[in-house]
């Protein structure tokens, strides 16, 4: 191995102790990812845009600082490197969404997450694909690319989130950025052997994070290990005043949770499995891993209860009126009036503002995001409000109810992420139903703005990796940590290292011997 | 409360996406059409659980406003606020011909 | 082209209308309703905005503070329930000048709900407008059509658009169907409008300038032939920014439809517009719905607290209402209706109310603010206030008359030398030596010589007629050049004749 790929293979609290002893720079972290990057791309596309130059030239700014100012008052991963999912604004990098409406946008400002990155001294490495303004469930709706799952290329790594979940699983950045929902980071987490997380709704600023449907959208970590996903989440959240769904209190104590949890005691702890989170449509190995690995909780010491949460197989539905009413919304400003594509109508149609707004949306917008748009106006039109509209907002109290009394019986609650393990390019492309289905187990946290995670249980029977998704009460993201940790740790002693260990990368091999300069 | 389940005509298609402005094609319309009277019909059972008696949320986290002091901040520039635009002209941004509706 | 229309008289004598108005006022902030973009009126285009004003991808509404306090001020002085929780909810529609393409406004629960208005109207008499609601909302940007005649959209080739104004806080003022003002209408609407403009200047919220569309109304109006009979449809007819266009708006419609029903043809429901160029109200487009804007709660806004400790801090801020002012001050002036109301429509009570501040009679600053001053401000096409004259000044003239220092001519005089830039009263006064001639040795001779020269006259004051005491008079004012004080004149002749 080289030492570029034993460089990259670690994980990013690793890569933040070498820096802070000085075994390592952050511009020589940033140069060995980009290399990765450079030679992944290929099998990967992972990657819509590679900052190179601002990531080294941010890299430089911290290691001055490092050598003359020292590490006070920096987050543990100062100076590592972060891709960003491209549905998050950078200040001077192109963001699109993944759509030709938005292709060749500059965005004047930067997002808050990505300030905060900043003012951590963390160097974005570039913008990562998904499915067309996170629209979808297999980053095969993106406009511009398909992003291929390193597990096994010939498949999708999921979406939304897919290339920040690939690039992170294929080693080319130790962190990334997510936008989750709908289970747009759990999902593909789940699929590409990574560690996805949605914090608390609100527990992260959504100002900067370009709008999908408003109320369930949350910007959250994707990496390869429970820990760097809570020391991210300590960067990234707390209160922000652009955002006035932003929670007015401080981050809980997340790395905290994480390191305790690695002591693989669980003691006391309650878990609650969700009755109604599997059965039917989950495949037999995504069972068999999620069963084994509740085993394992059990032998920490947790005490495994079986909680019902009635109104779950409503969410889906619920989902599907409240998200795209909310999409219709969120992308009317995409008109080109302002930015990105404008189209003017064919000859023989009049050329007026209307139907050039017309004409752009025809050209900007794929099928995913039109058939949502189409959806949404429908559901929220005169006639159909309350029975659609008005009924899923009910059905979103019922549904955050459920979550209430399941956590007055268990601290904790657990599912599969995903019901199946990753599947093949269009295997579900023209049976949106199906593709809606990805999402079943991850859409009730999102209707409820309670935090969730998916963490890697192992591999089915194909090989391919199992998601095992922890619940836990609004506002007390720390309490899914810590079992989290714990049950990675666990795993991980079972096979004997990291899941990605298991995972064969080719693109890694014609790497130089060393090339950190 | 079950009121009827939609069903989805092509004009009604067409229609949506006037609303929308999408200049949707026939063929998008029929297939569309087709798509979303499946995912209406699957959606549609919102309505059975949802009594008189549940109130809607529209946020999940129940908060108030936080409501911010009237303080100036720097603008964008006109520079700035006019770079993603696609057509330009004396600082503004151009329209086609706007009709007289709304 | 031309719609028939009919008499005024008949049709209100026929048909009962039935209108309502929705006022938008711009709140006269510091910053933008969603955004901290500072608001000014005039800027260079496209420099205030920030990514929320201009609808960035990813930007998120944050609301001020002091646009819900002004819209609560506004809302108790119409007399509304406040609601302590209220919620922002989205319009859609698609337009150049939004630049999220959805209005950001308020639905199912606004901040003000039920109020009132009772406003005066001009024979003194109160007219109570039922208020339904008054909510807050962000504006749109403005476009302004080229290539066609007069900047108008018709036949324009294309639209350049500023969004300077897009999210500058406005309060909607919705009425309930206003019935039984009759012939009336047209007034009670324009009074209503100007009490509203008084009432926001009055609490300092809004700059109030039709001509800015600070204010502008939508002008709704139906027809039936009486109180039970059912209700006509109903045309609105929006945007309109004058409050004589208020007024010409409802008379013409009402005229229109009234023709209309007349010869049994049909009031369309259609959003219709006031041209000020040919005084009539033009169709637009047929409400079909195309118009169902789909409202929802705003999900990137949370609910808007207000306390009702907090609405008792508002209250007691507020300042005495323009209407009981002027009822205040109209009993402390001894003013007659008439007087009152002229000093009103002139926009001249602060300037009075200031003069008598500084010294002033009433009657003597009303004097001057609504006769020499106002007809110079008609002269210059200006208001009162844009006058190179205040209210100090006035004072220092009245007092300078009532020391015996001029007279009224030379009062006149020295007011017209202060609005020409002349200086401070007392300067102009100084510059050109106006002075009353009272001391006795100049009068004397001045009145001798008067008496001298006119025989005839003095004969005739000698016989007990006065009427000719004017003559002498004027004869004394010519040769003292007019600084003669008349009193000290008749006084004077008076003794001659007693004596000789």
């Amino acid at each position: 191995m080289s030492a570029q790929e034993e460089l990259v293979k670690q994980s990013a609290s690793d890569m933040a102790a070498q820096l802070r002893s000085g075994q390592v720079s952050s511009r020589e972290l940033v140069q060995a990812h980009l290399d990765v990057i450079e030679a992944a791309e290929p099998s990967i596309d992972a990657f819509l845009q590679v900052s190179a130059d601002q990531a080294l030239e941010q890299a430089d700014a911290f290691d001055q600082h490092l050598a003359h100012e020292g590490a006070e008052g920096l987050p543990e991963l100062a100076g590592v490197p972060i891709a960003i999912k491209d549905m998050i604004v950078t200040k001077g990098i192109p963001t699109t969404a993944a759509s030709k409406i938005l292709e060749g946008w500059v965005p004047p400002y930067d997002a808050t997450v990505i300030k905060k990155l900043k003012a951590a001294g963390m160097p974005i490495l570039g913008k990562t694909n998904l499915d067309e303004f996170a629209q979808g469930s297999s980053t095969e709706h993106s406009a511009f690319k398909t992003t291929h799952n390193p597990w096994d290329t010939e498949r999708v790594p999921g979406g939304s989130g897919g290339g920040s979940a690939s690039a992170v699983g294929a080693f080319e950045a130790p962190l990334a950025l997510g936008t989750d929902t709908g289970g747009s980071i759990r999902q593909p987490g789940s699929l590409t052997g990574t560690v996805g997380v949605k914090p608390t709704y609100g527990g992260v600023s959504r100002f900067g994070a370009i709008a999908m449907a408003s109320s369930l959208d949350q910007i959250g970590p994707v990496s390869r290990s429970v820990l760097d996903a809570a020391l991210l989440q300590e960067v990234i959240g707390g209160y922000d005043r652009r955002d006035s769904t932003s929670i007015p209190k401080p981050v809980p104590p997340l790395a905290q949770a994480a390191r305790q949890g690695q002591n693989r005691d669980l003691k006391g702890l309650k878990v609650g499995l969700v009755k109604e989170l599997g059965g039917e449509g989950y495949q037999p190995g995504v069972e068999a891993r999620f069963n084994e690995a509740v085993s394992l909780l059990e032998s920490m010491g947790a005490e495994v209860v079986q909680v019902s949460c009635p109104h779950f197989p409503y969410a889906l539905a619920a989902y599907y009126i409240i998200m795209p009413s909310e999409v219709s919304s969120n992308l009317a400003r995409y008109d080109g009036m302002r930015y990105g594509l404008r189209v003017m109508p064919p000859e023989g149609v009049p050329q007026t503002a209307a139907n050039m707004m017309a004409a752009t949306r025809e050209a900007g917008f794929g099928d995913e995001v039109k058939r949502r748009i189409i959806l949404g106006i429908y559901a929220l039109s005169a006639g159909y409000y309350d029975a659609w509209y008005g009924s899923a907002q009910k059905v979103r109290t019922l549904v955050i109810r459920d979550f209430e009394k399941a956590f007055e019986q268990a601290d904790v609650l657990v599912s599969p992420t995903s019901p199946t393990t990753a599947f093949r390019f269009g295997e579900k492309m023209d049976d949106p139903l199906a593709m809606y289905l990805n999402d079943v187990a991850t859409i009730p946290a999102n209707l409820a703005g309670t935090p969730a995670m998916s963490i890697p249980a192992g591999l089915s029977d194909d090989g391919l990796p199992v998601g095992f998704q922890f619940f836990a009460p609004q506002m007390r993201d720390e309490v899914m940590y810590r079992p989290a940790a714990a049950l990675e740790a666990a795993l991980e002693e079972q096979w004997g290292g990291p899941i990605s260990k298991k995972l064969s990368t080719p693109w890694l091999d014609g790497l130089a011997q060393d090339s950190t300069k | 409360m079950i009121s009827g389940m939609p069903t989805f005509t092509r004009e009604e298609i067409k229609h949506l996406g006037d609303l929308a402005r999408i200049a949707l094609t026939d063929q998008e319309a029929d297939r569309l059409k087709g798509e979303l009277n499946v995912i209406a019909d699957s959606i549609t059972k919102v309505q059975e659980v949802a009594g008189g008696d549940v109130p809607p949320t529209a946020n999940p986290i129940p908060l108030e406003a936080y409501l911010r002091p009237d303080e100036a901040e720097e603008p964008l520039t006109q520079e700035a606020a006019l770079s993603g635009a696609p057509v330009t002209e004396s600082g503004m941004f151009v329209a086609p011909r706007i009709l007289g509706e709304e | 082209m031309a719609e028939k229309l009919m008499k005024y008289a008949d049709a209100v004598a026929k048909y009962d209308p039935v209108f309502g108005l929705e006022v938008h006022v711009e709140l006269c902030t510091n910053t933008k309703l969603f955004c901290p973009a500072h608001i000014e009126f005039g800027g260079e285009p496209n420099t205030q905005l920030t990514p929320v004003s201009l609808g960035l991808p990813g930007s998120l509404p944050v609301v001020n503070k002091t646009a819900i306090d002004y819209a609560v001020k506004l809302g108790l002085a119409l007399h509304c329930k406040v609601n302590e929780w209220s919620q922002f909810a989205r319009k859609n529609y698609f337009y150049p000048d939004m630049p999220r393409d959805y209005q950001i406004s308020q639905y199912d629960k606004p901040l003000n709900g039920e109020g009132y208005l009772d406003v005066e109207l001009d024979d003194g008499s109160i007219f109570r407008v039922p208020i339904e609601r008054a909510h807050v909302e962000d504006d749109a940007g403005k476009n302004t059509h080229v290539g066609g005649a007069d900047g108008r959209i018709e036949g324009a080739d294309h639209s350049l658009v500023d969004y300077n104004r897009a999210g500058v806080p406005l309060v909607e003022i919705v009425t309930k169907p206003i019935e039984g003002a009759g012939a009336r209408t047209p007034e009670v609407a324009g009074a209503y409008v100007r009490a509203i403009r008084d009432i926001v200047r009055a609490l300092g919220i809004s700059h109030a300038r039709m001509e800015q569309g600070n204010m502008r109304a939508d002008v709704n109006v139906s027809l039936h032939t009486g109180p039970d009979a059912p209700l006509g449809t109903r045309s609105e007819t929006k945007n309109v920014n004058t409050f004589k266009g208020i007024e010409k708006t409802l008379t013409y419609e009402i005229r229109r439809q009234a023709a209309l029903l007349e010869s049994g043809g049909e009031v369309l429901q259609e959003t219709r517009h006031w041209d000020e160029s040919t005084q009539t109200t033009a169709g637009g487009r047929v409400k079909t719905d195309a118009n169902d804007y789909r409202y929802f709660p705003d999900p990137d806004l949370v609910m808007v607290h207000v306390t009702k400790d907090h609405i008792e801090e508002l209250k007691a801020q507020m300042p005495e209402m323009p209407r009981e002012r002027r009822a205040r001050l109209k009993k402390e002036w001894d003013f007659t209706d008439r007087q009152m109301q002229d000093a009103v429509n002139a926009d001249a009570v602060d300037l009075i109310e200031d003069t008598v501040k500084a010294g002033a009679t009433a009657a003597g600053a009303r004097k001057w603010w609504l006769g020499e001053i106002s007809r110079e401000a008609n002269a210059r096409g200006v208001s009162l206030q844009e006058l190179p004259i205040s209210a100090q000044d006035v004072a220092d003239v009245e007092q300078l008359i009532a020391d015996g220092k001029l007279n009224d001519k030379l009062a006149k005089q020295t007011v017209s030398g202060v609005l020409a830039g002349e200086g401070k009263p007392a300067e102009v006064v100084k510059k050109h030596g106006y002075q009353v001639v009272s001391d006795d040795g100049a009068l004397d001779a001045a009145v001798d010589q008067a008496l001298k020269d006119n025989p005839d006259i003095v004969a005739k004051l000698k016989g007990g007629n006065m009427k000719p005491m004017g003559a002498i008079i004027g004869a004394v004012m010519r040769a003292t050049k007019g600084q003669a004080d008349a009193k000290a004149v008749s006084k004077i002749v008076m003794e001659r004749i007693a004596k000789s």
